[in-house]
């Protein structure tokens, strides 16, 4: 089992503690609440997904090993969403990114329950990730 | 007191979806402005179409064609009654506000509209009536001038005024705002634009399942509607035009229906209405369009705008005594919607929230991005009601409000 997978799964039996709905999001909403703060200077334009509803900002730095991402948004829910992967992708390397899966969100029921890119930005915040794991991974063997 | 609340009940179980459950709570529909539900008499319209009348309209000479025919034509009748039309050919079918608006842009703005000229709209607008006249701006090198709003959300008449300058050629504006409910004075509104001889086109969307509308009274030219927001089916919908402006605009789409003759050389075009609607029409869904006029007046505009009137009251007087709660958009005549904020929560986390209690409201900018941004804020949360709710399901509303609460602050 990869790291990734090992922090998937932790997060898989987090979620599987709730049997109500209002207790996965009140979790949620407590993990949006404790998500890290980002570097206000990266809170950029470029760094902004689009989403309909809700803005994110993701940022990637990438120090040759591994990639650190941080993120914001200005609704909880989805600053929730984004600890989550955040817990999951960042500090791992590029190849481990590109070979991990996202069906941990399916299986906590997130991807069910909350509407698509168009209101959340989850699967566009998913999407960036592996984006930047392909560019840094690029980049890499282009330079040596 | 016992009368309304049995009529009450008798109207909901006209209309199916209203039993349903969403996360095994019963559904509350507040999403009215977005599309209203549909009674069973719209539904079986378009299923009997489809069962027993199926065929292509205008051209056959055998029995269905007729009978389809005779039942299309008979709805345009049905809509010029509807929105007090002087002629039936006044009337086009259209999939919808959208593309009415699309269609008077595309053929009467294209033949009148030149570089230097100015469409002035106003700052209400749906992103409908915003980008089909940025579109023609951008391709004429005219344009687009936008008359702001006062505090309440009420639209600035001084501004409005001031505005029409000799360079005005055109002016698109809203009956009903999607966002605010702000009812714009269009008959008076109208009369200033064509004091200055500009051209004017209402955007009806919101209007028309909730007052009557007369289109001679307001004398406007041209005034535009959706079926799916008068509890008809959705992509059919109508463009009413003046007579004498329909007949001086070219044909915009080409194709059959719209044509009297064809040959290789030269095409002439058909009369009114046809002229303007190319392509085998939408039959099943006109049909259902027309059941939903007919239910609506049986139903009764003053029963309708009196129920809705004090459905906004409640909810309105239940709201304003939240201390969190803002309301946005205080216009002194509104329609049966109310778009709010709770605190500086997020309108996408508190509708997620909203949404577990089988409460459907719309969160998000309400594709009036320009205005959102004018009043510097993400997005609202909009409740629009209609006659089929009911001041238990406002509660309902509230009480989904107390958990956001409890959850955000």
């Amino acid at each position: 089992m990869s790291k990734i997978e090992e922090t998937t799964s932790a997060i898989i039996n987090e979620f599987d503690i709730f049997d109500d709905w209002m207790d996965k999001y009140n979790y949620l909403i407590e993990l949006g609440k404790s998500l890290p703060l980002i570097d206000e200077k990266y809170k950029t334009e470029s760094n902004l997904i689009q989403g309909c509803q809700s803005r994110v900002w993701l940022h990637a730095s990438y120090d040759g090993t591994l990639i650190h991402f941080t993120a914001d948004s200005d609704a909880v829910i989805t600053k929730g969403i984004a600890n989550l992967l955040i817990r999951a992708f960042s500090e791992h390397t590029p190849q481990e990114i590109l070979d991990s899966s996202t069906e941990f969100l399916n299986e906590i029921g997130l991807t069910q329950h909350l509407s698509p890119t168009r209101s959340n930005g989850m699967l566009s915040m998913i999407k960036q990730i592996k984006m930047y794991a392909l560019a840094f991974k690029t980049k890499q063997a282009m330079g040596s | 007191m016992q009368t309304i609340a049995s009529d009450i009940d008798k109207i909901r179980s006209d209309f199916p979806i209203l039993s349903r459950k969403v996360h095994n709570k019963p559904l509350v529909y507040f999403d009215n402005a977005a599309t209203t539900q549909k009674p069973q008499v719209v539904i079986d319209a378009i299923v009997n179409y489809y069962t027993d009348l199926n065929s292509n309209v205008h051209r056959g000479v055998h029995y269905l064609s007729q009978q389809a025919t005779t039942a299309f034509e008979d709805v345009r009748t049905k809509i010029q009654k509807f929105v007090n039309a002087e002629y039936r050919h006044e009337i086009i079918y259209t999939r919808g506000c959208t593309e009415s608006i699309n269609l008077v842009a595309g053929s009467w703005g294209k033949a009148n509209i030149k570089a230097g000229d100015e469409i002035l709209i106003s700052a209400l607008e749906h992103h409908s009536n915003i980008v089909p006249w940025q579109m023609l701006c951008e391709e004429k090198g005219a344009k687009l001038i936008v008359c702001p709003i006062l505090e309440d959300g009420s639209l600035d008449m001084s501004a409005l005024s001031a505005l029409m300058t000799p360079s005005t050629k055109f002016l698109a504006i809203t009956h009903i705002s999607n966002t605010l409910g702000t009812v714009n004075p269009v008959k008076e509104i109208t009369r200033m634009a064509h004091e200055k001889g500009i051209v004017v086109l209402i955007d009806g969307a919101q209007a028309l399942s909730h007052m009557k509308v007369d289109v001679q009274d307001i004398d406007c030219d041209f005034y535009t509607f959706s079926a799916h927001k008068v509890y008809g089916p959705m992509g059919i919908g109508g463009l009413y035009g003046k007579e004498e402006i329909l007949n001086a605009m070219p044909p915009w789409q080409g194709g059959g229906e719209m044509i009297k003759n064809v040959t290789f050389e030269k095409t002439t075009y058909n009369e009114l209405p046809f002229k303007f609607e190319a392509g085998t029409p939408n039959v099943g869904d006109v049909l259902g369009f027309g059941a939903a006029l007919d239910y609506v007046t049986a139903i009764g505009l003053d029963f309708i705008a009196a129920r809705e009137h004090e459905l906004l009251e409640y909810a309105t007087e239940k709201l304003t005594a939240d201390p969190l709660i803002r309301i946005i958009g205080r216009a002194p005549e509104k329609a049966s919607l109310i778009s709010f904020m709770i605190g500086n929560i997020h309108p996408y986390d508190a509708g997620t929230i909203i949404d577990q209690f089988g409460v459907a409201v719309r969160t998000g900018t309400h594709c009036t991005q320009p205005l959102m941004d004018s009043l510097g804020i993400p997005g609202t949360i909009r409740a629009s009601f209609a006659f089929y709710n009911t001041r238990e399901e406002i509660d309902k509303l509230m009480e989904a409000i107390v958990k956001v609460e409890q959850l955000f602050l």
